[in-house]
């Protein structure tokens, strides 16, 4: 591999994992607070995906309507799945909620799957984003360079909502303890829905984006994502927006190096992402920037 | 007047409050005593909205508060200072603080509240920006104690604050209770240590599994024979 070659793999991977980090996000927020994880999260980025898709294709919404149009939808969703699944059971036992979850994930997908059928659906190209760039010997698209600079952008406003405004301090303090976070009069059901909607917020920009550059949508589209960026999550160490990230830029590297190193390996792509959770939870179950577990799913 | 009447608690499948009635009149300081599991914290627990499975009227300043949830039961000014501190370890003194004025919104008087708990506990403000988990027993306590107060309550409830603490750590919760009194906020004191809290009570009353035995002047109790030998040690 010649340097060039490298430095185009370089940006796919960041825009990759900053993809995971994004998605990743979700999970940790959620579980951060609920101590629940999330196993809806991945369709719910899929929705994400057939939102903005819609709002392009049914609705003829110029692009960046439709993709806030994507993000408030996605988030209303994210509110909804929590109202209807999640909080019913919020004094249930945590195994529950979980199986709620799974239960959550098979219903969007089965949905989607009647609603939209099966054949994927094929995304109108953003020209602009999808017209190679070329530097020398390397060729990028700019929607590679765009992807890593809207995710940090996310992720920079995310964390300046939860350590400078007070609802991202009742997030912070609910996930330590929720009862006393109750008895300083914070609305925690309001704070959780809040939760929900930022996670399933980021999901949405994760899905759009995701949208353009791999363009074909399908209602299992968010499975495998889904997974990998729980295992980011779980690597970064899940309760961490930060290790949320993290997680899903190493993933995101350790996927397309792999690949582009060891050509040969590339059938197993996606095996890679479960071997290093089977890793993790063996050497370093709290991840790299987790707190201490008390109890685990 | 905080006016409880008949309040009988289930707790985890057991009674865990058998029809108590009490009062705690404004600007009093009024104890709770008894032993381990009478259902002293189960009382507050109740009165602060933490509890559901309840019968009975709990009533503030005429108002019933019986089905209100906690925010709203603090929003009428009756605040709970829980069991065992329960400061947020992850967050700054600062932040522990100001999570205590959640429900208020003007930013000047939250500024001036957290002024007053450095001056009623100047530990804090040398430590505002350590993360709570890092204190000592006793300086979580204060904060336990001035963050409870940020809402401005005008009930503050105090779930054994003295619980865990040395000798001389115990005087002085006392004696900062009795300068919040001062100040003019009632108190509705639950306590393990009798002795410091009947000292400082206007009126107390005795729990027992669920059911008030006695009552009586706080100086009254420290001298009634029962008393003595049941909390006393005597």
């Amino acid at each position: 591999m010649n340097s060039d070659m490298f430095i185009q793999h370089f940006f796919n991977a960041l825009m990759l994992g900053s993809l995971y980090g994004l998605i990743a996000i979700g999970y940790t927020m959620v579980y951060g607070i609920l101590r629940l994880i999330n196993f809806a999260h991945g369709d719910i980025f899929m929705l994400g995906s057939y939102f903005v898709f819609f709002g392009v294709t049914a609705f003829h919404m110029p692009w960046w309507a439709a993709a806030l149009f994507s993000i408030v939808a996605t988030a209303a969703t994210g509110i909804m799945v929590d109202r209807v699944a999640y909080r019913p059971l919020r004094e249930a036992p945590r195994i529950s909620a979980l199986i709620s979850a799974i239960g959550v994930s098979f219903f969007i997908e089965n949905m989607c799957l009647v609603l939209f059928t099966g054949v994927p659906k094929p995304m109108p190209r953003l020209e602009a984003l999808v017209q190679v760039l070329q530097f020398g010997n390397i060729r990028i698209l700019p929607l590679t360079l765009i992807v890593p600079v809207v995710s940090f952008l996310l992720v920079a406003g995310l964390l300046w909502m939860l350590y400078r405004t007070k609802p991202g301090l009742a997030m912070r303090a609910i996930s330590k303890d929720i009862e006393t976070t109750r008895l300083m009069g914070v609305k925690v059901n309001r704070i959780i829905a809040l939760t929900f909607a930022i996670g399933s917020a980021l999901a949405a920009a994760a899905g759009i984006m995701w949208a353009l550059r791999y363009p074909q949508i399908n209602p299992f589209m968010g499975v495998m994502p889904g997974f990998k960026a729980f295992i980011a999550a779980v690597f970064g160490g899940i309760g961490s927006v930060q290790g949320a990230m993290i997680g899903g830029l190493i993933l995101g590297f350790m996927e397309i190096m792999i690949v582009a190193f060891f050509p040969a390996l590339s059938g197993y792509r996606d095996a890679f992402a479960f071997i290093l959770l089977i890793l993790i939870l063996f050497v370093k179950p709290t991840g790299l920037m987790g707190e201490k577990l008390e109890d685990k799913i | 007047m905080l006016k409880i009447e008949n309040l009988k608690v289930r707790y985890g499948g057991i009674q865990a409050i058998r029809g108590i009635s009490l009062e705690v009149p404004l600007g009093k300081i009024v104890t709770l005593i008894g032993a381990n599991g009478a259902g002293k914290s189960s009382t507050l627990r109740s009165i602060a909205g933490l509890v559901k499975s309840k019968s009975g009227t709990i009533s503030w300043k005429e108002k019933n508060i019986t089905t209100m949830l906690p925010e709203e039961i603090l929003a009428q000014g009756v605040a709970l200072c829980p069991e065992g501190r329960r400061i947020f370890p992850q967050l700054t003194v600062l932040e522990n603080l100001k999570l205590g004025a959640y429900i208020r919104s003007d930013k000047n008087a939250v500024e001036e509240s957290i002024e007053r708990a450095f001056k009623l506990f100047p530990r804090l403000k040398e430590r505002s920006w350590q993360k709570g988990g890092t204190l000592s027993g006793g300086e979580q306590q204060m904060l336990a104690l001035a963050r409870a107060l940020m809402s401005d309550p005008e009930l503050l409830m105090m779930d054994e604050p003295s619980l865990g603490l040395a000798p001389l750590l115990v005087e002085e919760v006392f004696r900062v209770i009795r300068e919040i009194n001062k100040e003019g906020k009632t108190v509705l004191l639950v306590e393990q240590n009798a002795f410091g809290a009947l000292q400082i009570a206007d009126y107390a009353y005795v729990l027992e599994v669920g059911e008030i035995t006695l009552e009586g002047k706080g100086e009254d109790l420290l001298r009634d024979e029962r008393v003595i030998s049941a909390y006393l040690g005597g």
